[in-house]
């Protein structure tokens, strides 16, 4: 097996105790001190994510518009200079070769955010359709990614910073210091909560750490792992690559299609005729949320029947620990995949029912 | 950091005599690497076990573990408070957390198992 990567803050995971695993090619925390309390304390207070794993792309030059138009799925047109906007790379059958965050930093510059499993798929592919124009760079190395969320996460951070907080819209960011050291500070998350997302070099990555845990100690920040942002993005019907995107899952099945732009001012871009057709007449079949109503936890990979017939299987499933039930996602034919659709997901060779639900399975107040 | 009054598998369950009658349970170590528990299935009284047996299953947010059975023999009572606190696993793995009494076909056997300094050794080699 090849050498995991650390990111930057790997000394101050292992003295927080975190236990470590492998994700994506990186030994990432999984949790700290225990799941369920990281998975509550980001709903009810503030968690501090360690992403430095996810990577980075520039596009940058005249052509760099034109060029990400064609290769992503919204209008990128529609970002002025400091906003973000949620997009995938579609491939030529609609499906995602990864979903990703787009930032405008200037008009002619842009950062992606890619899956660190991703990376280098992505890179070939985006090599692959012919940047003219413009500049493609990996600048994974270049940053750091930590991710402050929850209800408390601005109270945290505003002390630390010039940059007014509260004139960062959700999906817009700012670049600036915090507690001096030199960020880009994005409204976006991958939790269901407010927070911010920070980029940062990696050289700064440990202190700023470290500072943000004991500013945000008195409003309950605690470390957060990986366990608990799978938990917290499925309660929020995030979709994760891998377990419910995949090269074969397109963007209209899988929830996205708001996302797919068919604006005349973006034009043509990859995979549109199919996502066009699936947007105006509905994709044959959709990634629905389901609650399990007797006595199991779905988990991915286990079989899902509707009556008689083997449907799929579940993309991602759990115990919701805000929520106290069991909950997954699956792929459902169109006709029958309506909040209330009875179903049975299979738990070790057992039919266990479960039932259609509406979606987000959490919504934040606000 | 193990008691002494039982016996522990590879499977990291343990075992405690009582009378004719083993109470099987998993250890502080399985519940570290679980993390937080959240479900158990267990067999119910009257169902006959062979050592190394599946007996049921716990379940964390992130994992199931299938439990193995350290003895033979009939299941007589199953600690169904763990359903509604299934987190008592992570709290008191050795103690309320037990899991099964079975009545012991041979109750000599457990001595063929691991005592509590074999298992920390095991343990200990285990995390390397």
């Amino acid at each position: 097996m090849a050498e995991l990567r650390r990111t930057p803050l790997y000394a101050v995971h292992r003295e927080s105790g975190a236990k470590m695993v492998a994700f994506g090619g990186w030994e990432m925390p999984v949790e700290y001190a225990g799941l369920i309390a990281e998975h509550l304390a980001v709903r009810k207070a503030a968690g501090l994510f360690d992403v430095s794993h996810m990577g980075e792309f520039e596009v940058s030059g005249t052509g760099a518009l034109a060029f990400l138009q064609k290769v992503t799925a919204n209008n990128v047109a529609k970002l002025g200079e400091g906003q973000a906007q949620y997009s995938a790379l579609p491939l030529p059958n609609g499906a995602p070769v990864d979903d990703v965050i787009v930032y405008r930093r200037a008009a002619d510059r842009f950062l992606l955010v890619v899956n660190a499993a991703n990376l280098e798929k992505d890179w070939d592919w985006l090599r692959s359709q012919g940047p003219v124009g413009c500049e493609l760079q990996d600048r994974s190395g270049d940053y750091a990614l930590l991710a402050l969320q929850g209800p408390n996460a601005q109270a945290i951070l505003q002390p630390l910073t010039a940059i007014d907080l509260s004139q960062v819209a959700h999906y817009h960011f700012a670049e600036g210091t915090v507690d001096g050291h030199s960020v880009m500070v994005a409204r976006t998350g991958y939790t269901g909560e407010d927070g911010f997302e920070i980029f940062v070099a990696p050289d700064h990555a440990d202190p700023l750490w470290r500072r943000l845990i004991e500013a945000g100690r008195d409003r309950g920040l605690v470390p957060v792992g990986l366990g608990a942002r799978d938990t917290l993005r499925l309660e929020a019907k995030m979709c994760l690559y891998g377990n419910d995107l995949d090269d074969t899952t397109t963007l209209a099945e899988a929830g996205l299609g708001w996302m797919v732009s068919l604006d005349p001012e973006k034009g043509e871009f990859v995979g549109r005729p199919v996502l066009e057709e699936q947007k105006k007449n509905g994709p044959p079949r959709k990634l629905v949320g389901f609650e399990v109503t007797g006595r199991g936890i779905a988990r991915h990979g286990y079989p899902v029947h509707l009556g008689d017939a083997a449907v799929g299987t579940v993309t991602s499933g759990s115990y919701a620990p805000f929520l106290q039930k069991n909950i997954g996602l699956v792929y459902l034919p169109s006709g029958k995949a309506a909040p209330g659709t009875e179903l049975e997901v299979e738990i070790r060779g057992k039919r266990v029912p479960a039932r259609v639900v509406p979606t987000p399975f959490y919504k934040r107040p606000r | 950091m193990y008691p002494e009054d039982r016996r522990y598998t590879k499977e990291h369950e343990w075992v405690r005599l009582e009378g004719d009658r083993g109470i099987v349970g998993i250890t502080q170590y399985a519940q570290e690497q679980l993390g937080d528990v959240v479900f158990l299935e267990l067999p119910e009284v009257g169902r006959k076990l062979s050592p190394g047996e599946g007996f049921g299953t716990v379940e964390s947010v992130k994992a199931v573990s299938e439990l193995y059975s350290p003895v033979a023999g009939e299941v007589v009572e199953v600690n169904s408070a763990l359903a509604q606190k299934p987190e008592v696993v992570n709290s008191d793995p050795h103690g309320a957390a037990w899991m099964i009494k079975v009545k012991l076909a041979d109750p000599a056997a457990v001595a063929g198992l691991m005592d509590a300094r074999a298992y920390q050794a095991y343990v200990e080699s285990e995390a390397k």
